[in-house]
């Protein structure tokens, strides 16, 4: 009898701090099928992010650097560069990423640095308590937006992959979801892309993954998933973008 | 600077453009691919010591410059690399502050550089060239002293030093052969291979965790303290006046000492070479109370303060002349200062 499903060796065997429903634990467990399935764990290098996941290298088993808020893609770029030879990735949220980090996004995809980014957008900032993100819709009620995201206000959504789309330094851009199972099978594969083509020195490579967060949404965790499906990927349409 | 941190060893520079301190980075945009080194020109201050961060955690040696506009974006990072212990060199060629000031020479980032500078408790040592030969050969000492005590090492100029042209012995192969023995960094993010993963942070949640990091800092700064004090003095014991000035000063300062010294007045200098660790036990020799202090500054009373506390307790006068803002104390305004104590 073939074994076909277990526990990642690259993913260690305890509980996460993340809430129920959340995304985070799912794009965690991709992440390290995908390093034990290419057996790149000793030459993974990752860079955890300020937010949520801050805590990643709790969860993962191999190299692991903090980064200062938003500056994880600048980290990111000296290591692979001193380290050509090691498997260097992000893990950032939309604050992370496309709102104090915008600048290192930009300029690291510019540079065409032969990194893998994964970006979880689930539209808020959740450890500091469900602010607006770049990526709030408009309409959503945030700690922030009591009255919901006003454009005259805050702005537009920051569709942060189809910006970084335009510049010949990205290679590859794909956003994804997790709002269901055959959802969650094309995200493993948009992610196992992202990180073969750093394996061949294609370059900048990254992966927006709609995630939950029912907690700072004011939903269930049924319901949330729901509302990446109907609501969220009507402003974020899911697909390869470069 | 540069050629020193490439003979030190350095393989990754990253920098953002900022006068005084551009032929660093254009030096280095040219010299590092020579040596297989990495040299990045990066989008900000912000970017540059978040490289220098990452290159570090890889286990290079890694150094940023810039001047005091771009160091002080620069502090959080610095921070960051103080609370995850890892080894890292910047440069800071004061210019004139606050604010977007000048591009005249100043020393008023005296109190940013010993103090921290960013959030924390931690320290930096701060090592205060006052020749091109000095700061040529402080960039070794700086990259041992990182990777020896894994924290962040600045070198403090000013834009005199920053933009003056003199000629420099370089370092025999000898010493470089040496140089080339870099401690051993078994911290490094190099991937899991054979061991267990290594993790760069600065993040304890954990009840108590983080005070036990800092009680591990705090005993790292007094071990600094104690060992790594540097400073230059003649020390003569008939001295009565004695300056205390470092960097450009100090150079004022040894012309007005010689043209006083030729007219008989008794002047000495104490010149700290670490402004932090300061060189308190150069003030603790058994002096007269008599003893006058002349504390010569491109700011308006910064390491002066440090003086009073490595004088506290001593009834010595204590004296000050100091500009800022580009204006730099003249050999004559020391002469005639000492001349009136």
């Amino acid at each position: 009898m073939n074994k076909i499903y277990s526990h990642p060796k690259s993913l260690r065997d305890i509980s996460t701090h993340y809430c129920p429903g959340c995304g985070h634990g799912i794009a965690h467990r991709l992440i390290a099928e995908i390093v034990d399935e290419l057996d790149i764990r000793e030459k993974v290098i990752a860079i955890a992010p300020v937010g949520c996941a801050v805590l990643a290298y709790d969860y993962w088993d191999f190299d692991c650097s903090e980064a200062a808020h938003g500056r994880a893609l600048a980290v990111a770029t000296a290591i692979k560069r001193v380290r050509p030879q090691n498997i260097v990735f992000t893990y950032q949220g939309d604050g992370d990423l496309a709102a104090i980090g915008a600048n290192e996004t930009i300029h690291a995809a510019n540079r065409g640095e032969n990194l893998t980014v994964i970006f979880i957008n689930n539209a808020v900032y959740g450890m500091t308590g469900g602010q607006m993100a770049p990526t709030t819709l408009l309409g959503q009620k945030t700690a922030t937006t009591p009255r919901g995201r006003v454009a005259s206000l805050e702005g537009y959504p920051l569709k942060i992959s189809e910006m970084l789309a335009i510049l010949p330094g990205a290679k590859y851009i794909e956003r994804v979801s997790l709002h269901s199972p055959q959802e969650i099978i094309k995200t493993k594969r948009a992610i196992k892309e992202a990180f073969t083509n750093q394996i061949n020195n294609i370059g900048f490579s990254m992966v927006e993954i709609l995630s939950p967060c029912p907690t700072y949404w004011g939903l269930s965790p049924k319901e949330a998933l729901d509302w990446v499906k109907n609501v969220m990927i009507k402003e974020f349409p899911l697909g390869r973008i470069k | 600077m540069a050629e020193g941190a490439i003979q030190a060893g350095c393989r990754f520079y990253a920098g953002y453009p900022i006068t005084p301190q551009n032929e660093i980075p254009a030096y280095m945009s040219s010299r590092m691919p020579e040596v297989n080194g990495i040299f990045i020109q990066a989008e900000s201050e912000l970017a540059a010591i978040n490289m220098v961060f990452g290159a570090s955690a890889a286990g290079e040696r890694a150094l940023t410059s810039s001047s005091s506009p771009g160091i002080s974006l620069k502090q959080e990072g610095i921070s960051y690399i103080a609370g995850a212990e890892l080894p890292a060199v910047i440069i800071n060629i004061m210019r004139g502050s606050p604010g977007l000031g000048n591009i005249g020479p100043s020393q008023s980032d005296y109190f940013q550089a010993t103090r921290g500078g960013g959030q924390g408790d931690y320290r930096t040592i701060v090592l205060a060239p006052a020749s091109v030969q000095e700061a040529y050969d402080l960039m070794p000492v700086a990259f041992d002293l990182a990777d020896k005590y894994r924290t962040p090492v600045m070198i403090l100029g000013d834009g005199l030093l920053g933009q003056m042209m003199e000629p420099v012995l370089a370092h025999s192969s000898e010493l470089m052969a040496h140089r080339k023995k870099v401690i051993a960094k078994p911290w490094a993010l190099t991937g899991a291979k054979g061991r267990t993963a290594n993790i760069i942070r600065s993040l304890y949640l954990g009840e108590g965790v983080l005070e036990k990091l800092n009680v591990t800092l705090q005993k790292k700064y007094k071990t600094i303290q104690e060992k790594e004090a540097r400073f230059e003095g003649l020390f003569l014991d008939d001295a009565k006046i004695i300056i205390v000035a470092y960097g450009t000063m100090a150079r004022v300062a040894k012309g007005a000492i010689t043209r006083l010294r030729a007219k008989g007045k008794k002047v000495d200098l104490i010149r700290p070479i670490t402004l932090w660790p300061f060189p308190d036990k150069a003030f603790s020799r058994k002096m007269s109370p008599k003893t006058k202090y002349l504390v010569l500054e491109m700011s308006y009373g910064q390491m002066l303060e440090d003086v009073k506390l490595s004088l506290c307790g001593s009834k010595s006068q204590i004296e000050f002349i100091g500009r800022a803002g580009g204006g730099v104390p003249t050999e004559e305004e020391v002469i005639n200062k000492i001349n009136k104590l």
